[in-house]
């Protein structure tokens, strides 16, 4: 039971890692705001100026 | 290597695994005449990689790399909550593989199975195993020990500055040549598909959607709206069949090849100069998320269901006159294939964002090596898709008008005649069953792929009533996953060539400055947009002419890659084990040097771009024929230029190890200090 609920949990951290809400949650934490509209817009700006440097493959 | 209380169960086990691996990849090499499972392909790649992982990348990694636990990665030593983060190691594998994993593996061994099912599944195990995972954990491991730099900046310090410049310039040109040959996948699977262009148009108000809810009503749950997202895809999939049906609506939304590419050119521009990450965030995420959803269900669908394949094992084109592209199966397989074995563009996500997320060096074999037997695998699933076509149907998809004629019956005459049976009346109910007007002349791999993968699973769910839904879903698959390619590529590039120009004036370097943004994006979509325009117009369909030169100047990539990592074995003072990246180096400079003359210098006119353009211009001129003679030529050029740049990295890599050798220069690595880990004190 704890090896499912870690292969869970691994999981679960994993698809936030890709789908860039771990990378929200630190910008949160980093600049001490609250969720909120106002500050999800302003982390993908943040995102947005970082990722023109990563590539993606073919 | 097999160490404690259990060496001879491990011995058992491991020798079982070996035994059952020759085993398979005995039927895969040697089987003629009938058709064989699919499960054969499975069961011997599933043995080399597990062979692979547990014996080669751990021998690398304690003969030569001497991975370190206890050395602080940059991760550890530099993290700042935004681009060094210590990452659970299963966490940073998931990432790098999303990463690594696009529409390559996928389109390039469709491609190849013109060869048969043998060629590319040997090169993708082989070339996996000994060449691809190896570069990507190498380049991994020495990006994390240099704190996290690129392979350009590794290129620059450890072989000097031309290495370093012919790497930026690799970069760009490869990213280029992969836009064009990417968007001109996307123009032949949607070209006169009102159903496939629906769907896709239907993205971007579900993006939009998606953008709203990210931002307006759940912030931040980006996964949630994704499968939100998905759902809306699959309705727009479904709705696509009454959109085909209409005679007004599949009139809107049937277009011409370039009609298509001026379209997609449009947004290439519009996605890299115009602040719009309200629709391109999440169609990035949505994209992402039918990726990793549709790659887990091919996998589970192929082992469960274990189709046949009726491709043969060779077949007569390995001789060089295939249609799908001219040349012999050494060199153009190896180079058709290029992210399912070993791809150059990998070496640059092995130095971008993975090496700052590593907490441990030693998770590096696991992330690099691992992923990329990952990817490989997908590749296997791609061959397995291509194969599962009567090989009549699978030539008449991937055949153009210019090779089989332009008449249904012309081209099915033609591929019969070549000892693929297939009719008209085949292909006609074919294309009626997946809900198009014509399944003839659609190369690119994309439709070719989402025939197989819709016959794959048709035979269990759905039946053959959903066929058209299948083929549906896998053509807005891999249409949605090259859009976002197209559109992160165009932004990738134009930056690195607003940093080249911000040294000749310095506002252009300046990312936010528009009139640099405008200019430099229309200079990058003017660049993959005229190899687009040349594949939409060519007559041989674009493919024969433009994947090859994609796949030379991504092998040329993991040249440059595999120079530096053998630079950098050498300096470490195992010049002894060198063979291990020298091997793959050998191997790809004979790949893609042979190609590459082949490409430029060949007599045949459908391999040489010179011979092609000697050929035309020996016929009726006008402007058309000017415009493909120019075109060779510009492509022979390009293919001259990239070998050019590599024989200088090559031969100043060679002076670097000779001298190195010799006890003339100094073998000094430039790695970042050793400093010790608190995370192993942390976790005990």
């Amino acid at each position: 039971m704890k090896r499912i609920v870690n292969f869970w949990r691994i999981l679960v951290a994993a698809l936030q890692e890709i789908f860039d809400e771990a990378a929200y949650a630190r910008f949160l934490s980093r600049n001490m705001v609250a969720p909120s509209g106002e500050a999800y817009a302003d982390f993908r700006r943040e995102f947005e100026e970082a990722k023109v440097h990563r590539p993606k493959c073919c | 290597m097999l160490h404690g209380m259990n060496k001879p169960f491990a011995i058992l086990g491991w020798g079982s695994v070996g035994l059952l691996g020759a085993a398979a990849v005995g039927v895969v090499a040697v089987h003629r005449g009938e058709p064989i499972n699919a499960l054969w392909l499975v069961a011997a790649a599933t043995c080399c990689y597990a062979l692979a992982y547990r014996f080669y990348s751990r021998w690398i990694a304690a003969k030569i790399l001497a991975l370190d636990g206890l050395r602080a990665t940059p991760a550890e030593c530099l993290e700042n909550g935004r681009d060094f983060i210590v990452t659970n190691k299963w966490v940073v594998f998931g990432h790098h593989f999303a990463a690594i994993a696009g529409p390559g593996p996928l389109v390039g061994p469709v491609l190849a199975a013109q060869f048969g099912y043998l060629p590319g599944t040997m090169w993708v195990l082989a070339g996996a195993v000994f060449a691809g995972c190896v570069q990507d954990f190498v380049i991994l491991l020495f990006s994390v020990r240099r704190d996290g730099k690129s392979l350009t900046e590794m290129a620059k310090d450890e072989i000097g500055i031309i290495g370093g410049v012919v790497a930026y310039v690799a970069v760009i040109a490869i990213l280029i040549i992969l836009l064009g040959v990417a968007a001109l996948i996307v123009v032949n699977a949607l070209k006169s598909s009102p159903w496939g262009t629906f769907t896709i148009a239907m993205t971007m108000p579900i993006a939009l959607l998606m953008g709203v809810y990210l931002r307006r009503i759940r912030p931040g749950k980006v996964l949630e709206v994704s499968a939100l997202g998905f759902v809306l895809v699959l309705a727009a999939i479904w709705g696509g069949q009454y959109v085909s049906q209409n005679a007004m609506l599949a009139g809107v939304f049937t277009l011409s090849a370039p009609t298509l590419a001026i379209l997609i050119m449009v947004y290439g521009f519009a996605a890299s100069a115009v602040p719009v990450w309200l629709l391109l965030a999440p169609r990035d995420y949505l994209s992402t998320f039918v990726k990793l959803g549709t790659i887990a269900l091919l996998g589970v669908g192929i082992v469960a269901l274990h189709p046949t394949l009726h491709m043969p094992a060779l077949t007569r084109f390995v001789d060089g006159t295939g249609p799908v592209f001219a040349g012999k199966i050494f060199p153009f397989a190896f180079i058709t294939i290029a992210c399912g074995a070993i791809s150059g563009f990998h070496a640059l996500i092995s130095s971008g964002t993975t090496p700052k997320l590593i907490a441990r060096e030693t998770e590096t074999r696991m992330v690099g090596y691992g992923a990329m037997m990952a990817e490989s695998a997908v590749a296997v699933m791609a061959v397995v898709a291509a194969c599962v076509m009567q090989p009549g149907i699978y030539f008449a998809i991937n055949s153009p008008a210019g090779i089989v004629g332009e008449a249904p019956s012309a081209a099915a005459a033609t591929i019969s005649s070549w000892g693929f049976p297939v009719t008209a009346a085949d292909m006609q109910a074919l294309a009626h069953a997946v809900g198009e007007q014509t399944l003839y002349n659609r190369t690119g791999g994309a439709p070719a792929f989402a025939i197989g993968m819709a016959s794959i699973f048709s035979h269990s769910l759905g039946g053959e009533t959903l066929m058209a839904l299948w083929y549906h879903f896998a053509l807005m698959f891999e249409a949605l996953f090259i859009l976002t390619v197209l559109d992160a590529g165009t932004r990738v590039a134009r930056f690195m060539v607003q940093d080249a120009l911000g040294h000749v004036y310095a506002p252009f370097g300046r990312t936010s400055w528009y009139p640099s943004i405008l200019a430099t994006s229309a200079l990058i979509v003017a660049a993959w947009g005229y190899f687009l325009w040349q594949g939409v117009k060519d007559p041989l369909g674009g493919i024969n002419s433009l994947w090859p030169l994609f796949g030379i100047s991504n092998q040329l990539l993991a040249t440059v890659a595999l120079c530096v990592a053998t630079t950098i074995i050498i300096k470490m003072h195992r010049a002894k084990y060198a063979v291990v990246t020298l091997a793959p180096l050998a191997w790809l400079v004979a790949v893609t040097f042979t190609a590459s003359w082949h490409k430029v210098f060949d007599p045949n006119p459908r391999v040489g771009f010179l011979a092609q353009a000697r050929a035309l211009a020996a016929g009726p001129v006008n402007g058309a024929t000017s415009r493909l003679i120019f075109n060779n030529r510009l492509d022979a050029a390009v293919t001259g230029i990239l070998i050019a740049m590599v024989t200088l990295v090559l031969a100043e890599s060679l002076r670097q190890w000779m001298g190195i050798l010799n006890g003339s220069k100094e073998a000094r690595v430039k790695e970042s200090p050793f400093v010790r880990t608190r995370l192993a004190e942390e976790q005990g």
